[in-house]
């Protein structure tokens, strides 16, 4: 049995670990809430220009490098995880998701490109060739990374060098739930058109061009596609640390409260056997 | 036919504005254009410069730079980079920004010559809006 002072040492240092685990669950809510700001607040902006997007698509036959689909097989998939851990769950199943598809061969020929430390770390001791990767993105995301990575993209698209961009993230669905989604960037699948049966048919006009607007409209989509999935990322990473420290600090608590029993046991026990040595020293003397 | 439009204005970061709107102007890409109820399907990119809607009486106004307006018979969208109203701006730093830019124009190679134009036009805007209010 261990002594009491080893169990008020346990206690103490569990205690320690509670406190921390406790505040760094408060932060993380209140960098998640900063996150679900940045998450809806750029909503309109995407869901604005994917319907006028689904509207020119839907209305024009101009073509764009953007939209052109090639055989070749040459896939970057781009891996979105985050710089910090103690997030629970969040990295390694996403990671581990990949690694499988990647085993499977589900795209024969792809690169890596990783975002995030923990993706960067991961894949650094293993087989798959990396292309590029960011150590620091995540940690101060800001609303310039999705046109910068999104130009990236589209350049090695456009370039010839690969013909399909993917990208694998967590989708923030509500705080309790992450999903991992795996989806083409490139080239671009035009949103779909919601039916509106008075106005199809009828072609915008367009100023300058139908080429010219396509020209800015599509990399536009890219980019906000890309800095959506980044905060969408950012604030499902927060969510998943919040909820996994709740859960330390919970179980941090329980562990107290059973250590806790185990200390007065303890004590009781000894006082107890010092008694019956004191009754006994007493009996042995008076007989 | 909708007697006023419904006026949105996005930027990459919020929403600037929802609301209505019987007369839109919208600084496109190659001039002004007025935007009344019913105006056809058109789709533009934007300048730099003033939107200026009007309803009933009151008129409001912001700076835009870059993006695209969508105009639907009884609707109109701004998708813009930048959009300021106008007491967000800071006169003096426009002033600075445009004197700065217009001195390196001067000097300025051709592939400079986009960038520094579009500066000195949001300069002039931002001015030309803070001074109209």
């Amino acid at each position: 049995m261990p002594s009491t002072r080893d169990l008020t040492r346990r206690i103490r240092s569990v205690k320690g670990t509670q406190q921390i685990t406790k505040a760094m669950k408060m932060v993380a809510a209140a960098k998640l809430r900063r996150a679900q700001d940045a998450v809806t607040n750029a909503r309109p902006y995407a869901d604005t220009l994917s319907r006028v997007l689904a509207n020119v698509a839907d209305r024009t036959e101009e073509s764009h490098p953007l939209l052109e689909r090639r055989s070749g097989g040459r896939i970057w998939l781009v891996v979105v995880s985050s710089d910090k851990g103690l997030c629970g769950s969040f990295n390694a199943n996403l990671l581990r998701q990949i690694e499988r598809d990647l085993k499977k061969k589900r795209w024969p020929d792809a690169e890596l490109v990783v975002i995030g430390r923990k993706a960067s770390d991961y894949f650094r001791v293993r087989e798959f060739p990396v292309v590029h990767q960011e150590r620091d993105t995540m940690n101060q995301l800001s609303a310039a990374d999705g046109p910068r990575l999104g130009a990236m993209f589209m350049k090695a698209f456009t370039s010839g060098q690969v013909d399909e961009v993917w990208i694998a993230y967590n989708k923030f669905v509500s705080v309790l739930r992450q999903e991992i989604t795996i989806e083409q960037l490139l080239p671009i699948q035009p949103p779909a058109a919601e039916s509106n049966a008075e106005e199809a048919g009828t072609d915008y006009l367009y100023e300058p061009n139908a080429e010219g607007l396509l020209a800015a409209l599509l990399p536009a989509y890219v980019e906000t596609e890309v800095q959506t999935v980044l905060y969408d990322s950012a604030a499902a990473e927060q969510a998943s640390r919040m909820t996994s420290m709740g859960a330390a600090t919970k179980n941090a608590g329980e562990m107290i409260d059973a250590l806790t029993m185990l200390y007065n046991r303890t004590r009781q026990a000894a006082i107890t056997k010092e008694l019956i040595e004191i009754v006994s020293g007493a009996q042995a003397l008076g007989d | 036919m909708a007697e006023t439009l419904r006026l949105e204005v996005v930027t990459p970061s919020r929403r600037v504005l929802e609301g209505r709107a019987s007369e839109v102007r919208i600084p496109g890409v190659l001039g002004e254009l007025g935007v009344l109820p019913g105006h056809t399907p058109l789709l533009t990119s934007l300048g730099t410069g003033e939107l200026k809607w009007s309803e009933g009486g009151t008129e409001g106004r912001l700076v835009v730079q870059g993006g695209f307006a969508e105009v639907q018979p009884d609707a109109v969208t701004v998708l813009a980079t930048i959009a300021e109203t106008v007491d967000q701006i800071d006169v003096e730093a426009a002033r600075s920004a445009l004197t700065d830019a217009e001195a390196a124009l001067k000097t300025a190679s051709a592939e400079e010559f986009d960038a520094l134009d579009a500066t000195v036009r949001l300069a002039q805007a931002r001015i030309g809006a803070a001074a109209a209010r």
